[in-house]
């Protein structure tokens, strides 16, 4: 799958996008998180407080029970601040 | 129609082109954002907007087509800007033509309460300090909340 991050969280995590093998296991967002939270370092620190943050599934807001796919385009940002 | 651009536009040609032609059209109403002094503390110079290319284009889409469902619009133009800017720059830019003022004050209401919560766009400021990401603001969900519709 791929992923994308924006904003604060693409500059604590130090990338904009990578290509991952869906995890096995990983079955849904909440999952997906946890599993990004455990690969440590950045990545572990950057999304130390889930609360404030938001993700997107092949374009459209999800809440984190929605399931997840291999060719899924996953996003993950702060909350928006545009206008 | 929806613009996401780096460009700034010309805010006369734009009303201009968006009722031109069209008689049945009474009223255009019509939003300006601009970047403004954050005041409290230190001094921003500039201002940068990222965003999510597609899923933003997607999202204003989707505002528009609400809008359409639930006022009467002959026209709907949302033009959002990304990149570097400056205190003063223009960042958005909502417009809405109808053949009534109600219809077209209330959508152009609602079209900036909604894309400022939906659009995946962020801004971050450069300061003397270094780059500082702008936190996103309680009133602008209970901005939206005002246009809930009751079940």
């Amino acid at each position: 799958m791929k992923l994308l991050y924006f904003a604060w969280l693409r500059a604590r995590i130090g990338c904009a996008e990578e290509e991952v093998a869906l995890p096995s296991g990983v079955r849904d967002v909440a999952g997906l998180l946890g599993w990004l939270q455990s690969r440590g370092g950045r990545y572990s620190e950057a999304l130390q407080n889930l609360s404030v943050v938001r993700v997107a599934v092949n374009q459209d807001y999800v809440g984190r029970e929605h399931p997840l796919r291999e060719d899924d385009e996953v996003a993950i940002f702060p909350p928006v601040t545009g206008g | 129609m929806i613009r996401v651009q780096r460009e700034d536009f010309d805010v006369g040609a734009e009303l201009e082109r968006l009722a031109a032609g069209n008689h049945r059209i009474g009223g255009v109403a019509s939003f300006i954002g601009l970047v403004r002094y954050m005041g409290g503390g230190d001094q921003v110079s500039a201002l940068t907007l990222e965003h999510y290319p597609g899923m933003t284009e997607k999202k204003l889409a989707e505002i528009e087509t609400e809008a359409h469902r639930r006022w009467p619009l002959d026209a709907v133009l949302i033009i959002h800007r990304f990149g570097q800017l400056e205190p003063g720059d223009r960042i958005v830019f909502v417009a809405t033509a109808s053949p009534h003022r109600e219809a077209a004050l209330a959508a152009c209401h609602f079209l900036i309460d909604w894309l400022k919560t939906d659009a995946p766009f962020w801004k971050s400021e450069e300061t003397p300090t270094g780059e500082r990401w702008v936190d996103s603001r309680a009133e602008d969900e209970d901005a939206k909340q005002r246009w809930a519709e009751q079940a």
